[in-house]
């Protein structure tokens, strides 16, 4: 039992540490089975280029999350943001840099649309984010069932909006939004600095700022959070616009980084930042949230995928092997975060007011 | 923070007799009588026993007052001012400086108890980051003088699951007395408590007398709400139907008082 309160007080010190090493572990291990890829510099280069979007959206899920709430919405919004972002540029910025001889690139002022258009793809996310905190907390309507609708509709919208076309946007590169999302500084993918600013931001909003407070309280025991003067809604709302906003921004940095507006952008990350969150041991039950566990794991995830295969594994094998993690992970954060629940699990501890404990979880007795 | 202390400070600098007093108050939800013509009031610095069975209208009571519902008939004073029902709320209360500890802990199991202590009501800047040694320093002020948690491996850092049931009440009394509260409404406080456990919470309402505030002690505990009130008042069906001040019955006196109000609500039933 001692050992096991030492172990925590290490990991709860440094947040994010055990999922830190459990990367590192993995990256070792990928060194070994697959060499040619993970001893070079490239392959992180790629990580640093693809992993940011899910990592981003991650980010918010993680305060939604220890708010007691879920976001299934999020694809539709990549999407979403990706279409007004495409759309509006390929027909309002670039025509206005097209002469006779073609496509000339911006000039001056007209590099400063892209940069509206960022905004109202921002919008766009903020206003479904908006719709969703409605739908929680005025409507009535469970999260999961919420923003279940939600991805339905807007992936809908946003084929209904595009025709159900890809759009390709050959020349964004010449305008500073795209250096400035998704350049490069060196071989470094400025969209890997963009993810660490969004962390560290949102670390101090959860940990340090009333609002993540409220939504810890939130996510812990609603009841109290509203005794305690808590405006539980407004709270809500305003964490699934930030989700929107958040949400939209990787919709568009995905936009950019391929140059290319896909209709299926944004499906696959679904799961694999659901996934991210959970190994970077945030629990379901709300009350808390990692945000550093949150950063590694969608590393954690990203690294996977690319070492299955560069390890001469089919594709197929990714998904077996991060759920496998996934489990390895929700179990160790259980047993080793939350000795008190495990405690309350095997009896020995049981106090007086255990029928008031909140935890409809925890078994009786 | 300072804005509370403030607003409070000037509303205690005026002279006054009751903290808190209703007059003929009633309430109905359509044809059921919760309360009939109440007249209920609390003394500055007074520790008030309110003791009826379950159904009496005890909540239904605690619940006018602090501001959760609001009465069919009837009138409050708040420091011998009248309250206008209409701008009456919970926040209205806090504001008035009425805090209720509730029976089901007012705290959050996971958050340790320097967040608990502020949530809510926290320490910021103006961009509202919380000023997290500034708060840890007031909770750890309170932990050792108000509430007395010396040396019991209780830190501003522990979580509330880890604490006892009455440790957990101290925190939101604690909290109570730190706001500044003149009036703490305490709901059942003992319930599910081990006897242990109810000593502390009793040791806390009496700090709260020694503290110069006033106090509503809700009890279905006659020996417990017996031993620290300086008034009891009986509730029946919606009525006060007797007020008893200290020293006035022993604990048996009152005791058998309860039991022939029993009777003879039983008998008048049968009738």
């Amino acid at each position: 039992m001692a050992e096991i309160k030492s172990h925590r007080t290490v990991f709860e010190r440094i947040e994010g540490l055990p999922v830190l090493l459990a990367l590192m572990l993995i990256i070792g291990i990928f060194m070994i089975t697959a060499p040619r890829s993970f001893l070079g510099v490239r392959v992180y280069m790629s990580f640093f280029a693809t992993v940011p979007p899910p990592l981003i959206i991650g980010l918010g899920l993680t305060l939604v999350i220890a708010a007691g709430e879920i976001d299934l919405s999020f694809p539709s919004v990549v999407k979403m943001s990706g279409i007004v972002f495409a759309m509006t540029n390929k027909f309002i910025a670039f025509p206005l840099d097209t002469d006779a001889d073609g496509f000339v690139g911006s000039e001056g002022v007209t590099n400063l649309l892209p940069w509206l258009f960022l905004v109202l793809a921002v919008g766009v996310g903020m206003a479904i984010g908006f719709l969703n905190g409605l739908l929680v907390t005025m409507v009535g309507i469970p999260s999961i069932i919420a923003t279940l609708a939600t991805l339905f509709v807007f992936e809908g919208l946003s084929i209904i909006i595009g025709g159900g076309q890809q759009y390709s946007l050959r020349g964004i590169d010449e305008y500073t939004v795209h250096a400035a999302l998704t350049g490069r500084i060196g071989i470094v993918p400025v969209q890997v600095i963009w993810a660490l600013l969004a962390a560290v931001a949102i670390w101090f909003l959860l940990n340090r700022h009333k609002f993540g407070e409220h939504l810890m309280f939130i996510g812990d025991n609603e009841n109290v959070a509203r005794v305690v003067g808590v405006n539980v809604k407004r709270e809500k709302i305003k964490m699934f616009v930030l989700m929107g906003a958040l949400g939209a921004v990787a919709g568009v940095m995905v936009t950019l980084e391929n140059k290319n507006f896909y209709t299926t952008q944004g499906t696959a990350f679904l799961l694999i930042v659901m996934a991210a969150v959970f190994i970077g041991g945030t629990a379901i039950t709300g009350g808390k949230g990692n945000i550093p566990g949150t950063f590694f794991g969608s590393f954690m995830v990203g690294c996977i995928e690319a070492g299955i295969i560069s390890s001469g594994l089919g594709g197929f094998w990714t998904r077996l092997v991060v759920g496998l993690v996934f489990l390895a992970a929700v179990i160790f954060h259980l047993s080793i975060e939350d000795p008190t629940r495990m405690k309350r699990l095997v009896g020995i501890r049981p106090s007086s007011d255990g029928l008031l404990a909140r935890r409809a979880t925890s078994p009786p007795g | 923070m300072s804005e509370v202390q403030l607003r409070g400070g000037a509303v205690a600098d005026r002279t006054y007799e009751h903290v808190v007093r209703m007059a003929d108050v009633s309430m109905h939800y359509g044809a059921v009588r919760a309360l009939s013509e109440i007249n209920f009031a609390v003394g500055r610095n007074e520790i008030v026993g309110l003791l009826g069975d379950n159904g009496a209208g005890k909540s239904t009571l605690i619940k006018i007052l602090t501001g959760v519902q609001k009465p069919t008939a009837g009138d409050m004073y708040v420091r011998d001012e009248k309250i206008d029902w209409s701008g009456y709320s919970v926040r209205r209360a806090h504001e008035l400086r009425f805090e209720t500890v509730y029976q089901e802990s007012s705290l959050c199991e996971m958050q340790p108890l320097w967040r608990n202590f502020f949530v809510g009501r926290q320490i910021t800047n103006r961009f509202g980051f919380i000023d997290v040694k500034k708060q840890k320093e007031i909770a750890q002020d309170i932990l050792l003088n108000a509430i007395g948690f010396r040396g019991a491996g209780i830190t501003v850092d522990s979580r509330v699951s880890d604490l006892s049931g009455g440790e957990r009440q101290g925190i939101s009394i604690g909290r109570a007395m730190y706001f500044d509260a003149d009036l703490i409404v305490l709901d059942e406080p003992t319930v599910a408590l081990a006897v242990k456990e109810v000593r502390k919470v009793l040791d806390f309402v009496r700090s709260i007398k020694e503290s110069g505030r006033a106090c509503i002690y809700i009890e279905h505990n006659l020996a417990h709400v017996y031993e620290v009130a300086d008034r009891l008042v009986i509730l029946d069906r919606g009525r006060v139907v007797a007020e008893i001040a200290r020293g006035e019955l022993s604990l048996a006196e009152l005791t058998q008082y309860l039991i022939d109000l029993h009777d003879k609500r039983d008998q008048h039933a049968d009738g």
